[in-house]
């Protein structure tokens, strides 16, 4: 659980960063999309290291569930009377919504990958973009339904990421102190805002109109 | 002082329990929360009902007997045991409830006590060091660093009270096993059995029932002698070497 969870934290800070080439333009933005396939060529074919990356993401994504699930069993079946009255001392929000928090995020990764690469829908004018991903991305953020659910989504991914960067530090045995640990903690938050805060940018900017076609 | 209280009453192991009520007059601000349940004990039993139930033992904080869910925080508002907590910290006119441990390797055997036997056989499973009887070694003989020495004092405060399991929502046990795990792994004398003995106890933990950790943390604010959350961490650490070294 920690390792994938890791993989995805340096998936979301990669996929964070090429986002924002939203702010440099169509031209930047696209030919940041065409060099992800071509990145490696001719040692890797076409595409080749996208497939790289998406099959390991694939086996990280299998784990984590697999991992959430069986915790998830464990949990219920070890407390199957419910307190009458039980009260948080020690936990956060984040710490408490990694089931549904995670269930959420599923959700909307399957709804992404529809909206930007499988299918790519695009609500405002059904044009799918072709070769123009930024346009897509425009014409997606333009909605402003479309807007919400992504932040609502980085809402959840930061919470998401608050606990998870702690808690994989701790799952690793890397805080064994209480420096150690106060660090693990900021550690979460720094991700959290970062990631979700730098998600966030690229449809913000593009509903208030600061980047545009 | 006058109190209402919500207490789960379960006649045996399998048959179903509720919670009953129950009003109490006269308690007084410098009872200890089980004088308290003592005074509630006398007031049915001249009513002729069924007294209620609860563990305790040395009261004085160091047992770990005492096990109670007060208004769902384990061994109530204070950071310290049922036993060392008195009416002070509540109000006249308050409603207070009152659960056994939930845990399924914790099974409710009368109203609110527990069998906690599950953490006996984690400690048989591992959380020993092998010595020899007899007469007592120097105590000088094995030096053992300040700093190693500080933290394994600090973590062998553990009474085994189970509200580490209570408090947490995974009904996981990871505080105290770590407590344990951290405690011998710092001294010298806890080294040969060091990495058989965290495979072993948490092959234990999970074969009890116990749910699985996801650090969230409600463990170490539940725990009366406040041992901290790295302890988990030590365990995790030592689990990894473990494992890697073919344990
Ligand atoms: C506001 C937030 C986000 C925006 C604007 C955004 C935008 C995009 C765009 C435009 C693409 C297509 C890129 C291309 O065609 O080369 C894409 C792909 C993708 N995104 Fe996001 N994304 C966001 C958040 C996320 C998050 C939080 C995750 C996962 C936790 C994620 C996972 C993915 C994945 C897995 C792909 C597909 C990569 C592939 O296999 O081609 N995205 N995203
Ligand atoms: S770690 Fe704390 S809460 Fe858990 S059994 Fe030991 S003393 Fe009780
Ligand atoms: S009765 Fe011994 S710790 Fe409370």
């Amino acid at each position: 659980m920690a390792v994938s969870g890791l993989l995805f934290i340096g998936f979301v800070l990669g996929h964070m960063y090429g986002n924002l080439k939203a702010f440099a333009g169509e031209e930047s933005f696209n030919e940041y999309a065409h060099h992800l396939r071509e990145l490696g060529t001719p040692m890797l074919p076409y595409e080749g290291f996208l497939w790289i990356m998406r099959v390991g993401l694939i086996a990280a994504v299998i784990v984590h569930i697999a991992c959430a699930v069986a915790l998830w069993s464990r949990a219920a079946k070890a407390r199957p009377v419910k307190y009458a009255v039980k009260k948080n001392r020690g936990s956060s929000i984040s710490s408490r919504t990694m089931r549904w928090g995670g269930l959420t995020l599923l959700l909307f990764i399957v709804w992404h990958l529809l909206n930007f690469t499988i299918v790519k829908i695009n609500p405002s004018n059904g044009d799918t973009g072709g070769e123009n991903p930024y346009a897509l991305v425009v014409d997606t953020f333009d909605t402003w339904w479309m807007t919400i659910i992504y932040l609502v989504a980085m809402v959840a991914l930061g919470l998401h990421l608050h606990h998870g960067t702690f808690s994989s530090l701790q799952t690793l045995g890397l805080t064994n102190s209480a420096t150690s640990r106060a660090r693990a903690r900021a550690a979460g938050w720094v991700v959290a805002i970062v990631v979700a805060g730098g998600f966030s940018l690229v449809p913000l900017s593009v509903l208030v109109g600061i980047i545009e076609k | 002082m006058k109190l209402t209280l919500k207490i789960w009453r379960q006649e045996n192991p399998t048959a179903t329990g509720a919670i009953h009520t129950y009003e109490l007059d006269g308690v007084s601000k410098d009872m200890s929360f089980l004088e308290m349940l003592d005074l509630l004990n006398e007031q049915l039993v001249t009513s002729g009902e069924e007294p209620v139930a609860f563990d305790s033992d040395c009261r004085e904080g160091i047992c770990g007997m005492c096990s109670l869910m007060i208004n769902g925080e384990a061994h109530g508002p204070e950071v310290t045991t049922t036993c060392q907590l008195h009416m002070r910290s509540f109000n006249d006119g308050d409603t207070i409830t009152i659960e056994p441990w939930r845990a399924e390797p914790f099974p409710v055997l009368k109203d609110l006590v527990v069998d906690r036997s599950a953490f006996d056989r984690i400690i048989q499973a591992g959380g020993y060091i092998s010595a020899n009887t007899g007469s007592a070694p120097e105590a000088n003989s094995v030096p053992a660093p300040r700093d190693k020495a500080m933290r394994a004092f600090n973590v062998a405060t553990c009474i085994g009270c189970g509200a580490c399991v209570a408090a947490c929502p995974n009904g996981s046990a990871s505080l105290f096993m770590g407590a344990k795990i951290t405690h011998l792994g710092e001294l010298p004398q806890g080294q040969p059995e060091r990495w058989s003995r965290v495979v072993d106890m948490v092959g234990q933990h999970d074969h009890e029932g116990f749910g699985g950790c996801t650090n969230i943390g409600e463990c170490a604010s539940a725990c009366p002698k406040e041992i901290p959350l790295d302890v988990i961490s030590q365990l995790n650490k030592d689990l990894r070497t473990a494992l890697k070294n073919g344990h």
